[in-house]
């Protein structure tokens, strides 16, 4: 009778213990993740301009399928994560596979392609636009001393998303030096063993190198996908820089230049929230690229796990 | 993955804690979106019989204006007003930016007079009342707000509401720089426009543009599409609030006659060209360089034109922008907006804040004061006539466009940015010869316009 009554007491006293030693998590996860979370539902169901607020059920949600520039941004972002981080995950691990078999100077190589990564965004993509400026920029310069007429990069609504893929690839030092630790860490030993079964460096690559290094990979591919949903400050400033506009009182900058082609949902978010005063829609948007990164996140779990239980990719 | 009835059974005081935990927190933030202020508002504090009754107080005036020159010009403005209220001390903080006053009020932490460079939100603040309304006090102190011209007054109100007051205004004109003119006038149409862009047009052999007549496109500088409207007397909204950018001829007028234009230049030509010249805040302007022979700016460009060390001697004039060759009547008209000014909620002393706001919105020492430091066009019929305003020929071509009774602004909107972006962003497509209809486009704007509308509650 006394077993039955303390076995519960001490089972209470435990799981109070367990969540006294978690309540700084939790406390962080209530604040930082469930309140914004459940107040960001909350508010898209609302009409809410900072100072009144006024219920209107699904119309938030139903002007997000008539948003002409909300489709486009989603379809830009889509653009990113589908092409901009694959080119450079494959450009990240070709330089950090480069590097390690390099024989001298393999120092001096990691250390230049890491550099681009320590300069301010702002700063780099400013950079990257003068560079490529049609009229000015030293590469149409160049180009043109050829006889080729160079693209206007970042004005040219074809082009801009592809320099953004170069400005992309120019700044992946970090993602390189993660790639590198990895590729070190594979032991040379099975190389050998496959070198003296006859693999050429294709076999060795797809059946030592990737599912050993498929972790990284993976956390690379995550942290690629979600970097892209997020992206934002490079696209704006481009954009800005590019337009030639410089949004003074009276004039018009138009987000996402050239003709929407680098508007991307976090940016839209952004004017629909901290411009246009639109909280619930922009709620809206918020839920969209919430759902989106959890989205693209499972699924690339399920595939890299696909990936390490196999031993190559499916 | 099932559930058993017992696991639902386990399962329900987990939901209801969930429940809870989310009607507490929609609660909270229900309850929390905006900070309570025990501030007085304008009018429910008794009016004083005259300056001396005033009591003492220090009161914050934020505005926009960030350089030495503009900052001490404001402080010699608030000069004359510390004359008249030597009991009331001004703290002026510079550099603010129109969200810092959204945010302020919002946190309860409110200036008691703020301006603000922009017309774009007013139609926001004065609906969600982030500024109050003057329209008693203004009745109380017998202000006669005919002294202002229409747009002024119309770009400081929303639906009745009068939140802000016209500090200083832009006007804007067309400048011309002679010695690219070759002799002619400075055109009065849209087709004499046309051909004199082509006429002082100076290409290379390649064809690549050196000395562009006149740069038509809407992404240059001030070629804004509300900067540019006026010239065909272009309207953006009904009556009702809706656009009217689809359905009025005007538009599509102008935007036939700017692309005929663009494209006599090549749109490739003439955007690397636009990519090549310099900042328009700098030495570097293409205009002050000779690069362009005509450009639509503001009045404050005499002033960077006389500040500038090689610019200076250049020999240029201005005139009204050229108009629609059928609309001879709109001529001597232009665009008109300007830096507004208001007593935010929860201001500490709205009646002294009202006074320093009167002061610097119909005192005609304290707006000609300013204008001569800062070059704007000041906003009454008394200061523009006053012996003691600078005015050249230049300028004063700017104070007859404010002047001028077609002389038109960008009415208040609630969605002004969106709807003026949404309109800009269709252009440029037009511009790159990307549209094939645009009725259809400008209907499509038009729409655009309309479901914002309909989203931020009409």
């Amino acid at each position: 009778m006394s077993l039955t009554r303390t076995a519960p007491r001490w089972r209470r006293r435990e799981g109070l213990r367990a969540l006294l030693w978690l309540s700084p998590w939790l406390t962080g996860f209530a604040v930082f993740f469930l309140y914004p979370l459940l107040a960001t539902v909350y508010f898209s169901f609302h009409r809410y301009d900072l100072f009144t607020l006024e219920f209107i059920g699904l119309d938030n949600y139903r002007y997000l399928l008539r948003d002409p520039r909300a489709l486009v941004a989603i379809q830009n972002t889509l653009w990113l994560v589908v092409f901009m981080v694959p080119v450079q995950l494959v450009f990240a691990l070709g330089l950090a596979q480069l590097v390690t078999r390099l024989k001298a100077g393999a120092g001096f190589f990691r250390t230049v392609f890491y550099l681009p990564s320590l300069v301010p965004l702002v700063a780099g993509t400013v950079s990257f636009v003068f560079l490529l400026n049609p009229a000015t920029g030293p590469l149409n310069q160049a180009l043109r001393l050829i006889g080729v007429s160079g693209p206007d990069w970042f004005g040219d609504p074809a082009w801009s998303k592809p320099s953004l893929t170069l400005l992309g690839m120019w700044g992946i030092g970090n993602v390189m030096v993660i790639f590198l630790a990895a590729l070190l860490d594979v032991p040379r030993h099975l190389y050998e063993a496959a070198e003296i079964d006859g693999a050429g460096a294709w076999r060795c690559f797809r059946s030592i190198t990737l599912p050993l290094i498929s972790p990284v990979l993976m956390f690379s591919a995550v942290t690629g996908v979600i970097y892209a949903l997020q992206y934002f400050t490079q696209a704006m400033i481009a954009a800005r820089v590019a337009s030639g506009s410089t949004d003074s009182p009276g004039t018009t900058f138009v987000p996402g230049y050239p003709e929407m082609s680098t508007l991307t949902l976090p940016q839209w978010l952004f004017y629909a929230g901290f411009r246009d005063y639109s909280m619930g829609y922009a709620c809206v948007l918020a839920l969209l690229l919430f759902a989106a990164s959890m989205a693209f996140t499972l699924v690339l779990l399920r595939r890299f796990r696909g990936l390490d239980e196999e031993g190559g990719l499916r | 993955m099932f559930f058993t009835q017992h696991h639902r059974a386990q399962e329900a005081p987990v939901h209801r804690t969930v429940l809870a935990v989310a009607a507490l927190a929609a609660l909270a933030v229900s309850t929390a979106c905006t900070a309570g202020t025990d501030a007085p508002t304008l009018g429910s504090q008794p009016k004083p019989s005259g300056s001396a009754s005033l009591p003492a107080a220090t009161i914050e005036l934020w505005h926009g204006f960030a350089a030495d020159s503009e900052v001490k010009a404001f402080t010699d403005a608030i000069a004359g007003f510390n004359k008249k209220f030597p009991q009331i001390s001004v703290k002026m903080v510079k550099g603010v930016q129109d969200e810092h006053i959204t945010q302020a009020v919002r946190g309860g932490n409110a200036p008691d007079v703020a301006s603000s460079f922009t017309t774009d939100n007013v139609a926001q603040w004065c609906r969600s009342g982030v500024f109050q309304d003057l329209t008693q006090v203004i009745k109380q102190d017998g202000i006669d707000l005919s002294v202002l011209p229409a747009a002024a007054r119309a770009y400081t109100e929303f639906e009745g509401k009068r939140c802000t007051m016209p500090l200083l205004a832009d006007a804007y004109g067309l400048y011309y720089n002679k010695a690219l003119m070759k002799g002619n006038e400075p055109p009065r149409t849209l087709s004499e426009l046309t051909r004199l862009a082509k006429e002082l047009t100076v290409r290379d052999p390649d064809g690549t543009i050196k000395v562009a007549g006149f740069i038509p496109s809407t992404q240059y500088y001030e070629n804004s599409l509300s900067h540019l409207g006026p010239m065909v007397g272009a309207t953006w909204y009904n009556p009702d609030g809706t656009s009217a950018i689809g359905s009025d001829p005007a538009w599509k007028q102008l935007l036939t006659w700017q692309k005929e234009l663009l494209d006599w230049y090549g749109y490739a030509n003439l955007e690397t060209f636009r990519k090549s010249l310099g900042d328009e805040w700098g030495a570097e302007h293409p205009f002050f360089q000779g690069k362009v022979a005509m450009v639509l700016d503001g009045e404050w460009r005499n002033a960077m034109i006389a500040a500038d060390e090689d610019a200076k001697s250049m020999d240029y004039g201005t005139a009204p922008l050229p108009v629609a060759d059928a609309k001879p009547d709109l001529y001597g008209s232009g665009f008109t907006a300007g830096t507004v000014i208001g007593v935010p909620r929860g201001a500490k002393n709205p009646q002294a804040a009202w006074e320093l706001v009167k002061y610097l919105t119909t005192d005609t020492d304290g707006l000609v004061t300013l204008s001569n430091a800062l070059r704007n066009v000041p906003t009454t019929k008394a200061a523009m006539e006053s012996p003691a305003l600078a005015k050249d020929a230049n300028f004063a071509t700017f104070l007859q466009i404010f002047e001028h009774p077609k002389t038109t602004t960008l009415p208040s909107n609630v969605n002004s940015v969106f709807n003026q972006e949404a309109f800009s962003t269709f252009v440029l497509e037009w511009e790159a010869g990307r549209v094939k209809d645009l009725d259809a486009g400008l209907a499509k704007v038009d729409k655009e316009i309309n479901d914002k509308l309909k989203l931020s509650g009409g």
